[in-house]
């Protein structure tokens, strides 16, 4: 049991707990703050970052998608204490699903895509 | 075990025989992280699942703000999103009495383990219960709509308020009764649900006799809202429709697009099932850590292996708020 060998900075060393319980409290408190600035971007959603997208994504989706993965990140590395395994178990998990995911759906959105452009611009009518 | 080996070459024999620890990480460690990036696989086959018929049909998905707006004890009232961010808090939190749980296995504290893990699970059965909640109410319906031959969907407004109203407030009941389907009155028999408590014809009367009531479709507009018809336009379309839906259900949802209702089903139901199956095997561990199991054993990792699968359950969640309920 490697009991002692517990990693207790988050954010590059910029905050450093004293045990191992209050990094997971500070974990804590970090994901509650992102998870209470999704459901008010959510709510009110702000007319500028709706209107607004970049790369034909509206930015409020931008900053949906990556807050959950800073999310999926903390859980990941703290939660799931993946920050204290060895560099080649991290490496061949995420690895492969960053791979594999952004893969399937790259393909699979710009397919979705391509058919509603088809429904929307050729002589299909959904409402027959 | 491999004490008496000396020299290099019979090392190596060890090392792939398997009697090395890859990673520094137990077998069932190990084979736990293959069944966690195995399974994430499939949830993100689901969801991207979810993305390919919600970017098919970009312009007239379900608006997840206006699908779930209930909270406990606060009926009627437009509550969007507060519940599901709750739930997810209950998750997190519970992912982190599981951390603690496993901070106190590595020190060996047994009253500590029992009672985060006991923690843990009532946690897990919360998040359960929850959804369950949600289900029902998503089942049950609020508004009620009706569904034109090619299966769109028409939700009813009122024109002044601007507000939804429920079909039982304006359609005309006809007196005619339509007599449901039995399996003993036909050859050739085919099931039908419960009938809808309106037919198509007394909701077009409704919606004839009732001068404030307009259409709301499924399409929308640029600004991101659901596209409301004007009254002859809606005294037009509303000659199409076929069928009453009320709630949702595999085949029609009045929520607006079919596949809505099939892949909140299958989503969360699959997830849901991880929750409770974790809730299950965690009950297991706790009561395995009561009568000493892992005391004897010498430590508790399997406290962690558990963990390790709930924390994942948490963090499918995290990705099914985001893409149900947020994006």
């Amino acid at each position: 049991m490697e009991n002692s060998t517990h990693k207790l900075e988050i954010f590059r060393g910029l905050l450093k707990f004293k045990s191992n319980e209050t990094k997971i409290w500070g974990v804590l408190f970090f994901l509650s703050i992102v998870t209470i600035v999704e459901v008010t971007l959510g709510i009110n959603k702000p007319e500028v970052l709706i209107v607004n997208s970049f790369l034909s994504m509206k930015l409020i989706n931008w900053i949906f998608v990556i807050l959950t993965i800073v999310k999926a990140y903390y859980i990941a590395w703290d939660f799931m204490h993946l920050r204290d395994e060895p560099q080649g178990l991290q490496f061949s998990i995420v690895i492969t699903l960053i791979f594999l995911i952004s893969y399937l759906a790259f393909i699979f959105l710009v397919e979705g895509n391509y058919i509603f452009d088809i429904m929307y611009e050729g002589f299909l009518s959904w409402n027959f | 075990m491999s004490s008496t080996i000396t020299t290099s070459i019979n090392n190596e024999k060890d090392l792939w025989g398997g009697g090395n620890r890859p990673f520094k990480a137990s077998y069932g460690k190990l084979m736990m992280w293959f069944f966690i990036v195995s399974d994430a696989l499939s949830f993100s086959g689901f969801l991207v699942a979810y993305g390919f018929s919600r970017f098919k049909n970009i312009d007239s998905w379900p608006i997840a703000d206006e699908v779930f707006t209930h909270f406990p004890f606060l009926h009627g009232i437009d509550a969007p999103m507060y519940y599901v961010a709750i739930m997810t808090f209950v998750l997190i939190f519970s992912s982190v009495t599981m951390v603690l749980a496993v901070d106190a296995g590595h020190h060996m504290q047994k009253n500590k383990v029992a009672v985060y893990m006991l923690l843990t699970i009532i946690g897990g059965a919360v998040f359960v219960g929850s959804q369950a909640w949600e289900w029902s109410n998503f089942i049950r319906g609020e508004f009620g709509a009706v569904e034109t031959k090619g299966g769109q969907i028409f939700q009813f407004i009122n024109k002044e308020t601007g507000e939804r109203v429920a079909l039982d407030e304006f359609a005309i009941e006809s007196h005619t009764d339509r007599i449901q389907h039995e399996s003993n009155s036909g050859v050739w028999f085919y099931g039908e649900g419960s009938l809808p408590s309106f037919t198509p014809d007394e909701v077009i009367a409704g919606v004839i006799a009732n001068s404030q009531i307009v259409i709301k479709t499924e399409k929308i507009d640029a600004n991101g809202h659901k596209l409301i018809l004007s009254r002859e336009e809606s005294l037009e379309k509303i000659t199409e429709s076929k069928n009453v839906v009320e709630g949702a259900n595999l085949v029609n949802n009045e929520y607006g697009n079919r596949l809505f209702a099939d892949f909140f089903f299958f989503i969360t139901g699959f997830h849901g099932f991880h929750v409770f199956s974790g809730v299950i095997i965690n009950i297991i561990i706790f009561f395995n850590v009561l009568v000493g199991t892992y005391e004897r054993r010498g430590h508790y990792e399997m406290v962690e292996k558990v963990g390790l699968y709930w924390h994942f359950v948490d963090l499918v969640w995290v990705f099914v708020f985001t893409f149900f309920y947020l994006v």
